[in-house]
Formats: structure tokens, sequence, C-alpha cells
């Protein structure tokens, strides 16, 4: 029950970041030279001051700032993030079709990089100052500086243009009309590529926490009662510190979320990936600020139930936590 | 300090590190001799693989791949290193003040610096460059604003553990006026922190700004490594080159850089000296 309580009193200090963003985004739009009326009255061919003055009202551009910024916070409390004129459809609508593709890049990428990031982490803490702890660190190092979008590229010219294992782009084979399992196998090897290029550098993050966390753990009390005790060294490491050893790396990944979800734009962009991050990059080639704005809220909102995720999973992790 | 650079000198990977630095800023100084026409001009036949009279190829516009490392290195480096100076200053603006004044100031200005490191860093940086408009200034201001939440949290959490401590506590007896307990006592002694910390949001800057730049989003009158591969991607399945060789050039000063900050960090980091 405490528990409970807890979860509420954190998805309640998450309230504010919500706010916070939509008036960053409030004054985003006024820093915009020009407004969304003179914009569409000079689409519209016919930009007369009068015809502009019209939009403005329609809009309520005209009204004092403090009532237009009551009236955007209503809206967008009703999920109403304002209206896409190049793509002719609601903002909240264009986002949450592309969402899923998105939330299932960025859940593979994480997946991928948190399991093998720990592995190789512990790997290289228990061969500390070998050869595999060498290459390790430098295959980390190297991986922590490559742009994501360069090694998406670099792995589509290997794998799909010489070795053809791989789709170059896309979600699935739609002409193929897979259905059931080999739809899922379908997908997933479009997403391999997409998934291996944003987790890389997460995963060399996770690696070099995992190695620093593990060796720190290695000088506890608890692991020299347990090595008193005549337990084995596999039992200590995967029964007493791994559990330990992986709260910061946790603590890691809830903080870069927003980080991931800036690296999945970039690498949708490469593959053609349908996510919110190819929608930004449509957006942002068309000049569409209202669906940047509204692509940067929902991001924002899927960053804090991230770290929400990661709150609880930190909780069950560690009972010590507590409110 | 001297004592930390002697223990930097000692760490050959931060030496390596430093060493290709040099020449990435040797090549952008003498890129105007090696390659008097620009980057921009047309050089030879398009989509010419390396040869010797290109060693790095040509793209699909007929231009010298070379010539556009070069130039973008001067680029990443400017952009990297006014972007990483401009949130250092920032942050530890910010972070002093929170740390110096405690209180309700504290409480406001920290609650601010983690919303600012919750938010999508990139998406923001993207939306600030829209706005402004794409320009080397407009990048820099984005990446600046997107990088300095991590210097505040360090220098005030440096601040707060330094307040109590007896120098400073003499100091302020001594009618010491705020700006100059700051200026004078607290920065100096965290000086080292920043330094390691700041080389480091060098190279985070340098992948912003080509992540920036192969979304459009960068001054399309300047050559950098970011536009090159975005321009390549195009002929991907021609001319690998094209994109190839701009990405070396990323990974290869953003792997020096971290090098280098690591160095600056175990030679300066008086925490970590002990381990």
């Amino acid at each position: 029950m405490r528990r409970w309580r807890y979860f509420g009193y954190r998805l309640l200090l998450a309230l504010p970041v919500v706010f916070g963003i939509l008036i960053l985004n409030f004054f985003l739009i006024r820093l915009a030279p020009g407004d969304a009326a003179s914009v569409l009255a000079g689409e519209s061919g016919a930009a007369t001051p009068e015809y502009t003055e019209l939009l403005r009202a329609k809009f309520g551009l005209d009204r004092p700032l403090p009532e237009q910024f009551v009236a955007y916070i209503l809206a967008a409390l009703q999920f109403d993030l304002g209206f896409s004129f190049r793509n002719d459809a609601p903002v909240s609508e264009l986002v949450v079709a592309r969402l899923g593709p998105t939330v299932l890049l960025m859940i593979t990428a994480y997946t991928f990089a948190l399991s093998i990031g720990t592995l190789l982490g512990l790997l290289a803490a228990v061969a500390r100052n070998t050869w595999r702890d060498a290459v390790i660190s430098v295959a980390t190092l190297i991986c922590y500086a490559t742009p994501g979008f360069w090694l998406g590229l670099m792995l589509i010219v290997i794998f799909s243009l010489h070795l053809g294992w791989f789709p170059t782009s896309g979600f699935e084979n739609i002409a193929e009309g897979y259905e059931g399992w080999d739809r899922v196998l379908d997908v997933a090897r479009h997403l391999a590529m997409p998934a291996t290029a944003l987790g890389l550098f997460y995963l060399a993050l996770y690696t070099r926490v995992m190695r620093a966390s593990m060796l720190e753990q290695t000088g506890m009390d608890y692991v020299v009662t347990a090595r008193a005790k005549g337990q084995s060294e596999r039992r200590i490491m995967f029964g007493h510190m791994l559990r330990n050893a992986f709260l910061p790396v946790l603590t890691m990944a809830g903080v870069q979320a927003g980080n991931l979800i800036g690296g999945s734009v970039v690498v949708e962009t490469v593959f053609g990936w349908p996510g919110i991050g190819t929608l930004a990059f449509n957006a942002l080639q068309s000049r569409d600020l209202n669906l940047l704005l509204g692509i940067f809220f929902i991001s924002a909102c899927l960053v804090v139930i991230i770290n929400l995720i990661v709150e609880i999973l930190t909780v069950f992790l560690d009972p010590r936590i507590q409110a | 300090m001297r004592a930390g650079l002697r223990r930097f000198a000692r760490n050959r990977m931060a030496l390596a590190g430093a060493f290709v630095i040099f020449c990435v800023v040797l090549l952008t100084v003498t890129a105007p001799f090696l390659f008097p026409q620009g980057a921009f001009s047309l050089a030879g036949q398009p989509l010419q693989p390396p040869s010797l009279r290109f060693p790095l190829g040509t793209d699909a516009l007929g231009r010298d791949v070379a010539a556009g490392v070069a130039e973008g290195a001067r680029t990443s480096l400017l952009i990297g290193i006014s972007a990483a100076l401009s949130a250092v200053l920032f942050g530890a603006a910010v972070g002093g003040v929170a740390g110096y004044y405690r209180g309700p100031i504290d409480l406001l200005l920290m609650r601010m610096t983690e919303f600012f490191q919750t938010i999508p860093a990139f998406l923001l940086a993207m939306l600030l460059v829209v706005i402004l408009s794409p320009s080397l200034l407009s990048v820099i201001i984005a990446i600046a604003a997107v990088s300095w939440p991590g210097i505040a949290r360090l220098v005030r959490g440096e601040f707060v553990a330094l307040g109590g401590r007896e120098f400073i506590l003499a100091s302020a007896g001594l009618g010491a006026s705020g700006p100059r307990i700051i200026f004078r006592h607290l920065l100096p002694n965290c000086l080292s922190s920043i330094i390691a910390v700041g080389s480091l949001l060098v190279a985070t800057a340098i992948l912003l700004e080509t992540g920036l730049a192969f979304l459009g989003l960068g001054d399309p009158n300047i050559m950098s490594w970011g536009l090159q591969i975005s321009a390549g991607r195009v002929s991907l399945r021609s001319a690998w080159w094209v994109c190839t060789f701009p990405g070396i050039a990323i990974l290869l000063t953003v792997l020096s850089i971290n090098l280098i900050g690591d160095g600056l960090n175990e030679a300066l980091n008086p925490r970590l000296r002990e381990r």
C-alpha cells in the first residue's frame, strides 16, 4: 500500500514537468518570427492586412498574452495541440498515430543496450586489467564516439547493400502481406538495424557504468561477508552483487530517456522508420512549427512516463527506497 | 594544477587523443592552402572513388570530399568549443548562484535545471534552430541551451560542499562580499572539475552539431561533416566514400576529445584521485 502511495507521489512530481513544457512551448511560438495568421495568409496568396487580421481574430491571436496562454494550456490539457495545416490534420492525431513504431524502436534499443551493456560491464569488471577488459574498454570508447545516423548508414552499406541480409528501410514489407508470426519476423528484420544504430551508444554507456559500479561493490562489507561464509564467487556475483550494481545503470537509463528520443529522431530518418522521428523530420522540411512543438510535448511526456517506469523498477529492485 | 598536468602527461590514451586533436587543428589551419578552391567548388568528375588526385573521392556534385572534411573540421571545432564554453559559463552562473545563496532561489534554479535535464535535448535544439533560422550562431545557441544543466549541477554541488569549509567561513567573517567569495575562493576551487567536465561537453556538442547538420539544420553556406553525410546519403548505393570519411572524422575527433576529457578528469578531479 505504501509503495503505491509512493508511486502516486512520484506521479504528482512529474506534473510540473509536463506543465513546464507547455509553458516553454508557448514561449517558443512567440519567439518565432511571424505568427500562424501571417504564415497562413501568405500561403493563401491573399495576404491583405484585413484578411490577416480576420485570421488572427479567428485563432484568438489578437487577445492579450495571458488570455492566450490560459487558452493554450486549457486546450493542451484536453489533448488539443493545435492543427497541422500542412498535413491537414490535428497535431495530436498525427503524433499518436506514429507513436507505436517509435516506442517499439526505443524498447528494443533499450533492451539491447541494457542486457548486453550489463553483461559486458560485468565481464570487464571480473576480468579487470586483462586483455578482455582492454578490448571491451576500447570498443565502448569507439561506440561512445560514433554518431547514430552515421552508424546507421554504414550498417546499410554493409548489411543491406553488400550482404543483403536486412532491408534498407521501412517498418515492414507490405507487398508480401505477411500475417501472424511471419509478420512479426518481418518487422523484426526491419527493426534490427535501426535498433542497433540507436542502441550501440547506450550499450557503451551502460557498459562503462556497470563496470565502475561492479568495481565499487567489490569492496563492500556484504561481499566480504558472503565470501567469508564460503559462498562461491559465481553466487556472490549473481546472487548478491549483480542486483546492487545494476541500480546505477537503471538510474542512468532513466536519465538518458530524453536523449534516446533525440537519437531515435535521427536514426528513424536514416531508416525511414515510420515513427515520430520521421514525422519530425518531415515537419522540419516543411517548417511546420505547430507539429514540431506537438512532437516535442508528446516526446517529453514519453520521457516522463519512462522515468516513472524506471522509478517503479528501482523500487522493486531495491526495497530500501521508500518515501 | 601543475601536478595535475603532469599526471595527464603520464596518461598515454589522453596523450594520443591530444595528438589527434592537434592534427585536426593543424588540418583546419592548413585547409585554405591545401584546398584553395574551397569545399563547395566543382573539383572534378562527380562520384570518383578515392584516388591519388582525390584521396577521399568526390561527391555527387563533383566536390572534393577531402576539402569538405578539412573545412568541416573547422566548423565542428568552432561550434563544439563555443557551444561548450557558453554552456559552461551559463551553467556555472546558475549553479553558482544556487549553491552560494541556497534557500528558495536554489530550489527554483535546481528545479529548472532538472527540468531541462529531463526534456528531450535534441528535440529542443532542433526547435530552437528552426525558430531562430539555421545559422552558425543559432546552432551554437541551441546546443548551449541544452548542454548547461550538467555543469550547473556540478558547480552547485561543489559550492554546497565548499560552503561550510573554514576558509569560506573565515573570509565571510572578514567581511568579504558575496561576489568576492564566489570569484576568489569558490570558483578557483572547483575550476579543475569544471574544466574536466567542460572538455567532455565539447565532444557531445560536436555530436549534437553533426546530428543537426545531418537533418539540414546547419548553416547551409558553411561546410560541415553532418552536411556532407546528409548530401552523400542519396549516392550511398554507388559511392560509399562520400558518407564514410566525414563519419570517420567525427568518430576520431569525438573519441579523442573524450580521451582528453577522461584524462583531465582523472588528473584534475580530486575525488577520483584516490582510486
